[in-house]
């Protein structure tokens, strides 16, 4: 009697659990709603630190108070320090809408905790730059699930003190033998391993690798053989950029992977360095306002979505993370630095295209090679084996 | 004590001045950082400003969160003191089953590193359906400040005599009037001390904080500011500010703690 | 001495009287309070931690899958780098409760005997701030300090460790410290001069007297001491993170793997319960649990 009463108990939590951690599968279930209606007078986002902005990190920058004068929404951020953290986060059900990287979007759509948006609905989205739109990391099935906000590529980032020859090639930052053992840098996180992907899709051809997403275990073993190696030159794995950004102007750090807004950051304090974009490539981050499934503010959640890719507010959020706007109408309004677009080539579509997006790998290869991609489960327990 | 001689005793001297030393080198570093001019932690500041101080005053946020910090470490303090109180004349006074695993679970939470309590209660709380928010950070806060109460408050019962009570019953007083005349106040530096590390300890909380606080910036508690704001580098200097300037402010309650719990009773209250 | 009592106020007198008659319910009033708090909210959470422990996330990543068992356990068990990780920890956790030691006992020492109650004040006031420092703050102070080069070290003398290991054990016994003075400063304030002066009267010398007399009588403050110490350096992930360098410790991995594989960072996080319960009962005996 006594164990059974135990078992109902746990029953029910496990229930309770599970609903509590989305167990919905497959999207598509949810449909764009066709027209607004009233502000529900609350809105609660997940966004990356610096996206949304109340003033209460620097009083300067502030745009959520306009907003919530504006719409009457009141406004609720919780920062996302990563992916994986906000992909968690979104599975509470308790956020309208996040700003999602491509390594959290597939994942969410895929999960169905985002509802399809209807870009009608967002007068700004018409400006948004062309090659930002129907993108595999926020369209799915021909449906659009969000709006873009913003992009970057992960440069390589060197002291021009301690570092020549100047570098053009990721492989300075997978050499074994490099003469800066110990004072190289790369991004923590287990998304990383795409980046040893993208360096030996052209330093080993025979491997046969496509897309960095995309890795048959073979491609994926060698990647991760090569991060192994990485290790025992790398002095400091960063995830929190005011680390890194402390690390080079030390000049504890002088080589590694690293955000254009990083060496901004860093060469303001005269610090020598600087990035260059190697011959293989890069990965990069193009970030989406996904609005959610369960979502009990969805029309604050859209006025947001026009509110923040509106011109003025992209030229202020553009300049303070430091990315390209996805609306290239902001450029000419960011009088802090005119040449603020051109530096992080915001209208150059060919560079874009050069850049390798961040993504959620699954078994079904996102590249459509087949079932036999190394999924993402996988690459979070080699990334805690590859640091040791 | 008499016996110790000249050379152990600068021995003593010496090893008490190292070990300060080192206690106070960073709380100095942070200092002369906050009067940097450049927001780099490269060393030595490139020249001294009190810029960050006038904007560490204008800044909103920061003060918002020390709010925060203030009212949620004095809610889980007036918990932890009610049902550490509680617990310890519970533990002295009586004999009961399970007596012994009880004092070991007030133990746990404090003895458990922080990021087990944190996910622990993430986890419950999600399963119980309570939205994290003010409520969920004073539960959890509570939780692992009701150890400092209930110890100070047991090694002061068991060493009060219970005949003084027991005089108080027998001249006719009731529960009520012999624990307000008799018991509590010779309890009072106990819990005074126990109430001002459990203040401490929540102020300074931010593991725990992490896993079990809600979403927005309004909820932000003043080592969360700190850590958001770290993630910024061009924020560093304005963040030594608020901690040197905690840290000056606290000098009063250590200071009057010492005076107040002082000489016969020692540091916590015993 | 007459001390008037203020005229009975009656209900307060009558509540008064029940409980009087019945210690029974003294007690649940006493207990009910604490008991719920700590063994159903505490214990439970503890248990819905188990329990998200027995699940798995799926192959993408994407959710947890409803089928129980304890492959993550077998994960942990069978995978080097976990154990790696947790020897590493405990050996940290370990290192970090020596020093904290040798750097308390003769600094708690002289507070409590030999300093005058002048000083004695201003030495406790030069332990306590500190704690009010924030934790962040000071670990990432030594961000500036250790930095090598460009950090304070580096400047002023010329080398430093760097971060990584060497610079976790350094940092965190940095940051337990006070937690380890507290607890034998009290130790040492109840410990009567009289019984130091019998033994120098007996004719020990003052460093016998102290291995033979002080240190075992201090032996529970120490070990509650060291409760803080070892527990708080098994957890850390923050300072772990800003100054260990490419290091990770049993907190790194449970917090990484909280946002991406939460069942499998409730499954590591059970590491530190086992190892701190089983410390815990066996410091029982000593009464090092009082002295928290």
């Amino acid at each position: 009697m006594r164990t059974r009463r135990i078992a109902t108990g746990c029953g029910l939590a496990v229930a309770l659990l599970l609903s509590a951690c989305g167990s919905s599968s497959g999207g598509g279930g949810a449909s764009a709603p066709t027209a607004l209606g009233k502000a529900e007078g609350s809105l609660k986002i997940i966004a990356w630190a610096g996206y949304a902005e109340d003033g209460s990190t620097d009083p300067a920058y502030n745009w959520v108070s306009n907003f919530e004068k504006d719409s009457g929404c009141q406004v609720d951020v919780k920062i996302g320090n990563t992916s994986d953290e906000m992909y968690q986060l979104m599975q509470t059900g308790e956020y309208d809408g996040v700003s999602a990287s491509g390594d959290a979007s597939v994942r969410l759509i895929d999960a169905g905790l985002v509802a399809p948006v209807n870009t009608s609905l967002v007068p700004h989205y018409a400006d948004i730059s062309a090659f930002l739109k129907d993108q595999a990391y926020n369209t799915s099935g021909g449906k659009n699930y969000g709006i873009p906000h913003g992009w970057g590529a992960n440069y390589l980032m060197y002291n021009t003190d301690v570092v020549s020859p100047a570098p053009d090639s990721w492989g300075v930052v997978f050499d074994k033998a490099s003469p800066y053992k110990g004072k190289v840098t790369a991004y923590d996180a287990p998304i990383y391993i795409a980046d040893a992907a993208l360096y030996l899709k052209t330093a080993k051809p025979e491997l046969g690798i496509t897309d960095s997403y995309s890795l048959t275990q073979a491609q994926f073993d060698a990647a991760v053989a090569l991060l192994k190696d990485q290790r025992t030159v790398v002095g400091e794995y960063w995830s929190n950029y005011a680390v890194s950004q402390s690390a080079f102007e030390q000049g504890s750090i002088v080589l590694g992977t690293t955000w254009q807004v990083i060496a901004n950051l860093a060469q303001a304090n005269d610090a020598k360095v600087a990035t260059v974009l190697p011959k293989e490539g890069a990965t990069g981050w193009s970030d989406t306002w996904m609005v959610s499934s369960k979502a009990k503010h969805p029309n604050c959640m859209y006025m947001w979505m026009d509110y923040i890719t509106s011109p003025e507010v992209q030229a202020q959020v553009a300049y303070y993370f430091g990315e390209a706007p996805a609306n290239p109408n902001a450029c000419a309004l960011i009088a802090d630095d005119p040449t603020h677009c051109d530096v992080f080539k915001a209208t150059d579509a060919d560079f874009y295209k050069g850049i390798s997006f961040w993504a959620t790998p699954r078994k079904k290869c996102l590249n459509g090679s087949g079932d036999n991609c190394v999924p993402f489960s996988e690459w979070i327990k080699a990334w805690t084996a590859i640091k040791g | 004590m008499t016996h110790v001689n000249r050379s152990t005793r600068f021995g003593f001297r010496l090893w008490t001045v190292v070990v300060i030393a080192f206690l106070w080198l960073p709380l100095a570093v942070v200092a002369v950082l906050s009067f940097n001019t450049s927001s780099s932690l490269a060393w030595p500041p490139k020249g001294l400003t009190l810029h960050w101080w006038g904007k560490a005053v204008q800044n909103q946020g920061a003060r918002d969160a020390l709010l925060m910090s203030i009212k949620t470490a004095v809610f889980a303090t007036v918990i932890a003191l009610l049902l550490g109180t509680a617990a310890a004349f519970a533990v002295q006074r009586y004999r009961f089953f399970g007596r012994e695993p009880l004092s070991l679970m007030i133990v746990l939470p404090i003895a458990l590193p922080g990021i087990v309590t944190g996910i622990a209660l993430n986890a419950a709380f999600r399963q119980i359906g309570l939205d994290l928010g003010i409520i969920t950070l004073v539960i959890a806060h509570a939780t692992f400040c009701v150890v400092v109460v209930y110890n100070n408050v047991l090694a002061r019962l068991r060493r009060m005599s219970p005949n003084l009570e027991e005089a108080s019953a027998d001249l006719g007083a009731d529960m009520f009037q012999t624990f307000r005349m008799v018991t509590f106040p010779l309890l009072r530096s106990a819990l005074l001390a126990g109430g001002l590390l459990a203040f401490g300890l929540s102020f300074d909380e931010i593991v725990v904080t992490t896993f079990t606080n809600g979403a927005g910036t309004d909820l932000q508690t003043l080592p969360q500011w700190i850590l958001s704001n770290l993630s910024r580098g061009d924020q560093q200097p304005i963040v030594n500010v608020m901690a040197t300037a905690v840290m000056l402010f606290s000098l009063v309650p250590v200071w009057a703690a010492q005076r107040l719990t002082g000489e016969q009773s020692g540091l916590a209250g015993r | 001495m007459t001390t008037a009592i203020d005229s009975p106020h009656r209900p307060a007198r009558r509540v008064s009287r029940f409980f009087d008659a019945r210690p029974r319910w003294r007690l649940a009033g006493l207990l009910t309070g604490p008991a719920l708090w700590l063994v159903v909210l505490y214990f439970g959470s503890l248990m819905a931690l188990f329990l998200t422990s027995l699940y798995r996330l799926n192959d993408d990543a994407t959710r947890i899958t409803e089928q129980m068992g304890t492959s993550n356990y077998h994960e942990l068990l069978t995978t080097s780098v976990y154990r790696d990780i947790v020897v590493r920890t405990i050996g940290v956790a370990v290192l970090v409760t020596v020093i904290d030691i040798v750097l308390a006992l003769p600094i708690a020492f002289f507070i409590a005997k030999i300093a005058r109650p002048r000083l004695r004040t201003v030495l406790i006031t030069a332990v306590l701030v500190p704690l009010w420092g924030s934790y962040l703050v000071k670990a990432f102070a030594w961000r500036a300090i250790l930095g090598s080069p460009g950090g304070v070290l580096d400047k002023t003398f010329g080398s430093s460790p760097g971060y990584g290991l060497p610079a976790v054990v350094i940092v965190l016994a940095y940051l337990w410290l006070p937690y380890m003075i507290v607890p034998i400063y009290a130790g040492l304030d109840r410990l009567p001069d009289s019984l130091l002066e019998a033994s120098n009267d007996l004719g020990a010398g003052f460093w016998l007297t102290f291995r033979t007399v002080v240190i075992p009588i201090l032996f529970p403050a120490i070990v509650a001491g060291s409760v803080f110490t070892f527990s708080l350096s098994m957890g850390d992930y923050i300072a772990v993170a800003l100054v260990g360098g490419p290091t990770q410790m049993i907190g790194s991995v449970v917090y990484a793997n909280f946002a991406s594989n939460l069942p499998f960072a409730a499954a590591f996080a059970t590491v530190p319960v086992l190892v701190m319960v089983f410390y815990l009962l066996g410091i029982r005996r000593t009464g090092a649990l009082e002295n928290l």
